[in-house]
């Protein structure tokens, strides 16, 4: 047990009231000093910063928002259509709550990729951080999955055909496909028992998973400690320190950064009410116009395609074709070629990279291509998970990489917003070239260069001279 | 480096507009916006009632919702309560919905958000409605004996056939590909309406700003409230750049 305070009689009655509770609740006041009041952060925090907590607010906006509308909405293929509109006509101040949630939805996943994206220039994953990301790709992936079922609950027309594609997509797995597709919806098709279970799903199982990430995503980062903008470590062992200790490059979280996030979640708060006020379907975007239709089993979409924030993946799944199969076939020829030539591996190991590969192309050849783009489209997620150890810089932030690193970045975010943009369109958005569906072969050279921007990281992160990482963090006063 | 990036824009900008210009369906005509002529709307319900919920339901939509737009209730009970004498009640369509999958061979589609749904690359779904309720055309080879130039082979006869008349298609030839390809040029009276073309295109626009409304009644508060919220939001983050200004000036 934690000392006993004792406070002089003559102090104030809410230094009193302070006190009577520190000494029965002392783990919540260590929390406060850990986690906010001594919670040292580095001082040169750029905008890029203010996305952490904005995903957290809006994670809450999206709880709050989830409560009302479930006092309201019913889960029955039956009702849940019309629900949805008695919440938007009947219930006082209804369609507020539910734009909040469905515009806070994109705003998730807006925050979320620019958090990531933060993350990819400064190094932020490098060590002592690979779990504070690994962490952080969890609630990706949990977010996705929460994303997904959230959607089918309108049950408009893109609600269930989109639900139908993506759970079709994994009975392409071989042997326990189709076995595993029926489980997931509870039907042979999607229906009043898939609804009811995404809704479970959606309103407790997933968010309660999602809580739990973002908790240990905060504890592990707390542990280790804030990166910034320069990537130094401002808690090192020969980080300069005032005479209690404390780096002097970081400054106490609350209220440094508590009021610069006051200042960024009013900032965002605009931009968020903008949308829910005056563009909630955001032209389609955010709600999509078949979506209004209610749900038809008989009447399959002219043109299915998933929510924005979904469609880089979803570019990925489609460019998998056959030829895109032999194409991935030839990336592996070349990578177990190199690997044995090149490689200063014993034998045994280069035994085993040559077996490995056979085998895949054994598989990639007897395996539909649509269960590959299933894999391709898993892969993109997965690949982010390894992200600490594929980048092999000897600098962690963008600042003193080689000016080239900037362009490869550039090129990176230009193929994932192509391939975003690609995924909302129909096949054949850009017409034929020399004979070929264009929008599909861009897809197809740009998932590869997804893929090659990753697995290649491990060589070209190397590349180039590092410009030097000066010994303290870059900070104008402001 | 900045010219590379130009070329490349302006090359994809080409690309869109050629995918674009080959789609060869009828270009959606520009619905005249009512959303806050409170006459236009009352019209609207007026004429939505009278020809549309005969067929068609807006099962979302209750009657006394229409006090938005101006009217009373008495006025509702008076003049727009046809298939139902309690005003509390939603707009259900008079007809059995299987005997009209039997006589038009498709189930008439609920309104309530028809406006909402069909919004598309052609413009708004006021747009595509407004289109759709003007391109309504006699056609002998169909069970109906009328088809639609905006949505062929449509189910639904034109029901304000009184109102527009008679018009049939003109079409003009193209050689295309070589091949002659038809393309819609304009329209031909055949036979008078009650009302002239100008006073019809007037009657479908009130109409359309009525769906429109019923699309979603609240989005008038919501603007509203948006601006109210905006204002506020703007005072707030001037506070919160002064508040982090007065932290922030002292750490060096």
């Amino acid at each position: 047990m934690a000392v006993f305070k004792e406070i002089s009689p003559n102090a104030s009655a809410g230094a009193k009231l302070t006190n009577w509770f520190e000494n029965r609740f002392p783990t919540a006041f260590d929390a406060y000093r850990v986690h906010m009041s001594e919670y040292y952060a580095p001082k040169n925090f750029n905008f890029w910063y203010i996305f952490g907590s904005l995903a957290l607010l809006v994670l809450v906006i999206q709880i709050v928002t989830g409560i009302f509308l479930v006092m309201h909405y019913k889960p029955d293929a039956a009702l849940a259509f019309g629900s949805v509109e008695y919440i938007m006509r009947d219930v006082p101040w209804g369609w507020l709550i539910r734009y909040m949630h469905s515009t806070g939805a994109s705003a998730f996943f807006i925050v979320v990729y620019l958090h990531m994206f933060r993350g990819l220039l400064y190094g932020s994953y490098r060590k002592p951080r690979e779990l504070v990301w690994i962490f952080g790709c969890a609630i990706f992936l949990a977010l996705m999955a929460e994303a997904f079922m959230g959607y089918l609950l309108p049950w408009g027309q893109m609600s269930y055909w989109g639900a139908q594609v993506i759970v079709n997509l994994f009975s392409a797995i071989p042997f326990v496909g189709p076995d595993l597709a029926l489980l997931i919806r509870g039907d042979y098709v999607v229906g009043d028992a898939t609804l009811n279970r995404f809704f479970s799903f959606h309103v407790i199982a997933v968010p309660l998973v999602l809580l739990g990430l973002v908790v240990a995503h905060l504890l592990a980062l707390h542990d280790v400690g804030s990166n910034n903008p320069d990537g130094i470590e401002i808690k090192g062992p020969n980080a300069p320190r005032d005479e209690k200790g404390h780096p002097l490059d970081g400054i106490p979280f609350h209220p440094y950064y508590t009021v610069h996030d006051i200042l960024g979640v009013c900032l965002f708060l605009m931009a968020f009410s903008a949308v829910i006020f005056f563009a909630p379907e955001a032209g389609g975007y955010f709600l999509e116009y078949n979506n209004f239709i209610p749900a038809n089993p008989f009447q399959t979409p002219a043109h299915i395609a998933p929510v924005w924030y979904f469609t880089p993946f979803y570019s990925m799944l489609r460019a998998v074709t056959t030829e895109m199969v032999y194409a991935l076939i030839a990336c592996i020829v070349a990578a177990a070629g190199f690997g044995v030539i090149k490689g200063k591996l014993p034998s045994i190991f280069k035994g085993v990279i040559v077996v490995a590969a056979a085998v895949a192309i054994v598989l990639m050849l007897n395996i539909d291509a649509k269960f590959w783009g299933v894999v391709v489209m898993g892969g993109a997620v997965v690949i982010l998970f390894f992200l600490p150890w594929l980048d092999q810089s000897p600098v962690k932030s963008i600042r003193y990489r080689p000016s080239w690193h900037k362009y490869m970045f550039g090129v990176f975010v230009f193929m994932f917003m192509v391939l975003g943009y690609l995924g909302i369109q129909p096949p054949g958005a850009w017409g034929a070239w020399a004979g070929q569906d264009l929008a599909q072969r861009v897809s197809q050279v740009f998932t590869l260069g997804y893929f090659g921007f990753f697995l290649l990281m491990p060589w070209w992160s190397r590349l180039g001279e590092p410009k030097p990482v000066p010994d303290r963090v870059n900070f104008a006063a402001h | 480096m900045k010219k590379i990036i130009l070329s490349f824009i302006a090359a994809l900008g080409l690309v869109a507009g050629v995918a674009h210009a080959s789609g060869g369906a009828l270009a959606w005509d520009k619905a005249p916006n009512r959303i806050n002529d409170l006459p236009a709307l009352q019209n609207g319900a007026k004429l939505f009632v009278n020809y549309c919920v005969g067929c068609h339901s807006a099962a979302f939509m209750r009657y006394n919702r229409l006090t938005d737009i101006g009217l009373t209730p008495q006025q509702i009970k008076d003049n727009l309560l046809f298939t139902t004498d309690k005003i509390g009640e939603t707009m259900v369509a008079a007809i059995d919905p299987s005997q009209a999958k039997e006589w038009f061979g498709a189930n008439p589609p609920d309104l309530t958000v028809i406006a909402r749904s069909r919004a598309g690359h052609g413009g708004t779904g006021a747009d595509y409605l407004y289109t759709f309720l003007r391109s309504f055309y006699r056609d002998d080879t169909k069970a109906t004996g009328w088809n639609n130039l905006a949505f062929p082979n449509v189910a639904m006869p034109n029901p304000l056939w009184q109102l527009q008349g008679d018009r049939q298609p003109v079409f003009a030839e193209h050689e295309s590909h070589g091949e002659t390809v038809h393309v819609f040029k304009a329209w031909e009276q055949k036979a008078a309406g009650t009302m002239t073309t100008a006073q019809y295109d007037e009657a479908i626009g009130d109409l359309v700003g009525y769906l429109q409304w019923m699309g979603e009644p609240a989005q008038k508060t919501r603007i509203r409230v948006g601006v109210g919220v905006l204002i506020f939001l703007a005072f707030t983050t001037v506070l919160a750049w002064r508040l982090n200004a007065a932290f922030w000036k002292d750490v060096k």
